[in-house]
């Protein structure tokens, strides 16, 4: 790709970027949120237009007016969030959109060829899918194999991930980097959209860091972590949480025998016993849909508690409105920010109030105080660094990073005796994690209970004074953050010290 | 600005003058310039039918490319009169101010458009302001025509059942109305707080219901007027009725609640712990559960509101114009209501100014049928026109080339209710 520059209106996502991709190669390109790698490999896969520059695939210059031209010249894509559709069988999926047919203008779907050709696609690269398991049956890191059997069936020369490994436990990662090595061994090239240094650090061959839609540097894997960080960021970053040990004192929350059902009725925590003390920070990790947010959920208030207590302070919660949790000194910055946490039509100072706007000084259970509101939200956003035009403007209008900085600096804008950080930074660019995570640490260090959840372990990791493994709604383990990765990632995937599965 | 003789060199520093930005400000697609540009579309498709529906006119585009004068003068003779009827009918008449201030005329006759007016977009600042709080709120609330009838029967019946006297009768009956249409809008608020039962469902079918009560009810003995043979309730009490303007002025104190009920409105929207819940509730329900608000209590409470100010609209209709309960009192309020709250774009002010347009459509219709002989259906059809026009932003944007300035999200407004 040669100067590829693309605008949106007056923002230039992309500013002439040169990118060169290697047969065999495996190429990172690093970046932060919105800094234009998706945008720069959306037109390589025919999903946007470049406005200028060109694409040269094998020294012809290409022009992609579709995904399907894309694929023509050899060049596939596994998007973040994949493109299956659930009810459908792992093989019809892979056919989906170049189906086989018999029977001349008949089409009758020729299954069982169909059906042939995906497992001799899995057999080649060494990816075992199931063709006839329904996707929705499938966890995540099976359907991210079938989408990438999808793009190889097609015969791609070049296979573009955007994102793999948000969503995969760390051993599926390992699995994934050893399938793109295998994959880049056997002569095809592997474009790796990501912003885990650790990750690129690991599999690339060449890494591309992108900066505000620009080219800031082209290096190689031997490149420092921290150096890539702060190539991504324009400035150092500290990756480490910086902190004091934890002075824990007396137990804030305490949950005994939680067992909680998810939306379908399924046991999503199963006998969960836990406690937070002042002063801690307890870190819960696990990989998502393990019963994290069913969990958090059940102390707030907002999903029913089977059995089992959950205690503030010695007082029950169970059984109390979310309204009631909130006013016990809870605070709390939910998992899905666009969501739950933020009403995105609402000013940012709207935003700042959601869940204080009946309440002295911003107002009472009959009027607001626009005034009151308007204050003190211009002394959050100086105080928690929101970028923002003005306190008036719509939250949807921020980063995600501010966006989330909205939340934590609502939910730390009055007296606490425990806060609930589920997913603090994700979708978060490093600076704004940087600070996000400076901030929960300062509010540990008033004294404060702090139960973060996060299915990035190194966060969990670097915030946590002790982790809780949660598997299958339960808490397999309470360790220190101090034990190898690699441990804390077996028990995350439900293995034991006993080197067996738990069930 | 009062300042005549600024240098010019500050007009040159400023890239554009203000006159420059106001054109440039009114050529983007906001919301006001599609508003008015989807009325003028509307007036424009509005004069080919008004030429199309004129035989005598029609016949003189058989000789169209003889003589083409004939045919577009008279074309243009007919839409003239029909739209300056239609304007007379709605505004005001020189001809009768004229004939006041000689003194061959009455000043009612000189107010009696605007009167005219005003009165039939009383009832419908209420119902539009029905549909717009719910539709703030998350809900599209079909049901302003089942609540305005209870409005009109529960107004109704206190007028002519109960004697109070002058003053309180009249509190009492708009009450009795408030409360009628604040039971009517409860029942679907609660059905969807509780069970999730879709509110467009429920308030189409409490419709029907309180459409078919109100023939039911004013057959009944106590309610029919016994000196008269067809159905039709007795007459409401003096003591209930709105005072209005001297006969034949028809507007009468509706139109001041309507808009004391559109600040009271703006007031709950924008300053009150209330508003503030049910615009995050509308606009993201799972947000205000996390923020601990009571997002089953928002849509009951709302819904009452919703129903209470519909059936203030058809107290109004009963109290102010009707004086007593037929099966058609109610007219169509409360579906108009919906269009009115379209196009005041579910904000209050606007919902009373649209109110006031449809109002005076409708008043100018009247003079515009009697006068020019062009049916009154016209005016149903100009508004539907223009609803149509501003319910499809796009098209209007695409017809007049307008910059594709914010617009473009006008067009999801009214869809997301479903």
């Amino acid at each position: 790709m040669r100067g590829i520059t693309k605008r949106f209106g007056d923002l230039v996502a992309n500013d002439h970027i040169d990118i060169t991709v290697e047969p065999g190669e495996v190429h990172a390109l690093l970046g932060e949120n919105g800094a234009g790698k998706s945008t720069l490999m959306n037109q390589l896969y025919g999903l946007l237009q470049p406005d200028e520059g060109e694409i040269v695939v094998n020294g012809e210059a290409k022009v992609f007016r579709s995904p399907r031209d894309a694929i023509a010249a050899g060049i596939g894509m596994v998007h973040q969030h994949f493109m299956l559709v659930p009810v459908f069988t792992v093989a019809e999926n892979l056919a989906l959109g170049a189906e086989e047919v018999r029977g001349g203008p008949l089409g009758i779907l020729d299954r069982r060829r169909n059906r042939r050709d995906v497992l001799e696609t899995s057999r080649k690269y060494g990816l075992p899918v199931d063709p006839d398991a329904l996707v929705e049956n499938l966890p995540v890191g099976a359907q991210q194999r079938v989408e990438i059997v999808k793009a190889l069936i097609r015969d791609v020369d070049l296979l573009i991930l955007d994102e793999p490994t948000a969503v995969l436990t760390p051993q599926e990662t390992d699995e994934l980097l050893r399938v793109m090595r295998s994959l880049a061994e056997t002569g095809k090239s592997i474009v790796f959209i990501t912003h885990k240094l650790r990750e690129v650090k690991a599999i690339a061959d060449r890494i591309t860091v992108i900066r505000r839609g620009q080219t800031v540097a082209a290096v190689g894997p031997e490149t420092s972590e921290d150096e890539l960080a702060a190539l991504m960021v324009g400035r150092d970053v500290s990756l480490e949480v910086t902190k004091t040990p934890a002075d824990p004192g007396a137990d804030i929350l305490k949950i005994t025998g939680l067992v909680v059902d998810d939306d379908r009725g399924i046991r999503a925590v199963d006998g969960v016993d836990l406690s937070v003390r002042a002063g801690e920070v307890l870190g819960v990790a696990g990989v998502q849909g393990n019963g994290q947010t069913e969990l958090v959920e059940a102390i707030m208030g907002l999903r029913p508690v089977r059995t089992g207590r959950v205690e503030l302070d010695g007082q029950d919660l169970a059984g109390r409105s979310t309204k009631q949790v909130l006013r016990a000194g809870v605070g709390y910055v939910p998992e899905d920010r666009s969501l739950d946490g933020v009403v995105k039509d609402f000013t940012v100072a709207e935003n700042l109030v959601l869940d204080l706007y009946d309440r002295p000084p911003f107002g009472n259970g009959f009027q607001l105080n626009p005034k009151a509101i308007a204050d003190s939200a211009a002394e959050r956003v100086s105080q928690f660094d929101i970028r923002t035009a003005s306190a008036g403007a719509a939250v949807g209008t921020l980063s995600g990073g501010n966006q989330q900085k909205v939340v934590v600096a609502r939910e730390m804008s009055r007296p606490l005796r425990l806060l609930i950080a589920s997913q603090p930074t994700r979708g978060v660019d490093v600076g704004s994690i940087e600070f996000i995570h400076r901030r929960i640490i300062h509010e540990r260090d008033n004294g404060t209970a702090v139960l973060v959840v996060s299915s990035e372990l190194d966060e969990v990791v670097g915030l946590a004074d002790r982790i809780a493994v949660m598997y299958r709604g339960r808490i397999l383990a309470i360790v220190s953050p101090d034990l190898p990765r690699e441990e804390i990632g077996l028990l995350m995937a439900g293995i034991t010290d006993a080197g067996e599965a738990s069930k | 600005m009062t300042d005549v003789t600024a240098p010019a060199e500050k007009d040159e520093q400023r890239p554009e003058s203000f006159f420059g930005l106001f054109l440039r400000n009114m050529w983007s697609a906001n919301t006001v310039t599609v508003t008015t540009l989807s009325i003028i579309l509307a007036l424009v498709i509005g004069a080919i039918l008004i030429v199309v529906s004129d035989a005598d006119v029609l016949a003189k585009f058989a000789y169209f490319t003889a003589r083409p004068g004939d045919a577009l003068g008279a074309s243009g003779d007919l839409i003239g009169r029909a739209y300056a009827d239609l304007f007379k009918g709605a505004i005001f008449d020189p001809a009768s101010f004229r004939a006041w201030f000689d003194g061959t005329g009455t000043w009612q006759a000189a107010f009696n458009p605007v009167s005219e007016t005003l009165t039939y977009a009383a009832p419908l600042v209420f119902t539009g302001l029905s549909v717009a709080i719910a539709f703030r709120g998350g809900l599209f609330n079909i049901g302003g025509q089942g609540q305005a009838v209870i409005g009109c029967v529960m107004a109704g019946v206190a007028g002519f059942a109960v004697g109070l006297p002058i003053g309180i009768h009249l509190v009492v009956a708009l009450l009795a109305g408030a409360l009628g249409g604040a039971l009517w809008g409860f029942v679907p608020g609660l059905l969807k707080a509780r069970t999730g039962a879709h509110e467009v469902i429920t308030t189409i079918m409490l419709n029907y219901t309180a459409t078919l009560f109100l023939g039911w009810l004013i057959l009944q003995s106590g309610v029919r007027d016994p000196e008269r043979s067809d159905a039709i309730s007795k007459t409401i009490a003096h003591s209930a009725e709105l005072p209005a303007m001297p006969a034949p002025l028809r507007v009468h104190l509706g139109i001041v609640l309507a808009v004391l009920a559109t600040a009271g409105v703006a007031w709950l929207l924008d300053r009150s712990a209330f508003g503030f819940e049910l615009r995050a509730v509308g606009v993201n329900p799972p947000a205000a559960k996390t923020a601990g608000m009571s997002v089953a209590r928002t849509y009951t409470l709302l819904m009452v509101v919703a129903g209470a100010l519909a059936g203030l609209g058809g107290a109004t209709q009963v109290l102010g114009t009707a004086d007593k309960l037929t099966a058609q009192v109610a007219g169509n309020i409360g579906f108009d209501g919906l269009l009115v709250a379209l196009l005041g774009r579910n904000k209050p002010w606007g919902t009373l100014f649209a109110a006031i347009l449809y109002g005076a459509l409708r008043a100018g219709g009247n003079l515009m049928q009697v006068d020019v002989g062009i049916s009154l259906e016209l005016v149903t059809v100009l508004q539907a026109l223009i609803v149509i026009f501003i319910a499809a932003p796009a098209l209007v944007k695409a017809i007049f080339q307008l910059r594709a300035a914010r617009a473009a999200r006008l067009g999801a407004s009214m869809a997301k209710g479903w």
